[in-house]
């Protein structure tokens, strides 16, 4: 599925990077364990989090994940947001709450394990 | 890749939780331009992002040399913090003694020496209560390299 699509499904707002939109991803993680998303992550996922501060855009940036939602409504102040620009990663938030979020991403087909079994 | 030798070394900053993984930022750029495997890079990224927050985390802060050749990265976090009384439980996932304020910024579950030794190819850590803690990593970035150094 194409961040573009994603955005549409979560109702979300671009923060940053518009030039991920036409990325395709196959897996997500929701999680707001930032050490967690580094044991057990796999690549090209999209990051759902309730966390907001500069190492979820660090822990996006070692794991190569070009994708971060904040949810609940939650935004990133602009220093965080420009971070994640000048690191090639789109940003989105969603009013939704992880668990609704995840399900409508799953529902609409976003179904790999993006995690090591 | 060339065939000299890489050195440089990172002032880890005490207390700033923010800025905490600007090294580990630097070496995975470092590693990216000399064109290293991404897999090579991510492993060397996560278990050198997750040396340096333990030493904001536990130990006001700390130093991180870097020497990177054709084989292999290396990398020594050292700080003067407090040391780690038992490495062996440290070590288990799950075990931590991070404060609360850590854990609220989505670190501190006791996962972050796990994750070195998940990525790391070679992980030594050398600790004395009182003193400080030295964590040497090293990933491999050839295949046929494994432990021979």
């Amino acid at each position: 599925m194409k961040a573009r699509e994603i955005l549409k499904i979560l109702n979300a707002e671009l923060l940053t990077g518009e030039e991920n939109l036409d990325m395709e991803f196959k897996a997500a993680c929701g999680s707001d364990l930032m050490s967690d998303v580094m044991a057990y992550v796999k690549e090209n996922v999209v990051l759902l989090t309730g966390l907001v501060n500069p190492q979820v855009v660090r822990t996006a940036e070692m794991m190569d994940i070009k994708l971060i939602v904040f949810i609940r409504g939650k935004r990133p102040e602009d220093k965080i947001i420009e971070m994640a620009k000048e690191k090639g990663i789109a940003v989105m938030t969603t009013n939704d709450p992880m668990f609704i979020a995840c399900g409508k991403l799953y529902s609409a087909g976003i179904t790999e394990r993006g995690v090591w079994d | 890749m060339s065939d000299g030798i890489i050195r440089k070394s990172f002032v880890i900053p005490a207390n700033d939780f923010t800025v905490a993984g600007e090294a580990s930022s630097s070496v995975k750029k470092m590693l990216i331009q000399l064109g290293a495997d991404p897999h090579k890079i991510k492993k060397t990224a996560i278990s050198m992002y997750e040396a340096e927050l333990n030493a904001v985390i536990h130990a006001n802060g700390g130093v991180a040399e870097v020497e990177i050749d054709r084989h292999k990265v290396f990398i020594r976090i050292k700080d003067e913090g407090p040391g780690i009384p038992d490495l062996e439980l440290a070590m288990q996932e799950g075990y931590t003694t991070a404060p609360d304020s850590i854990r609220e910024m989505g670190f501190g579950a006791g996962m972050g020496l796990p994750n070195m030794k998940r990525y790391a190819d070679k992980l030594e850590i050398a600790t004395e209560v009182g003193k400080g803690t030295v964590v040497e990593i090293t990933v491999f970035l050839t295949d046929n390299e494994k432990e021979d150094h």
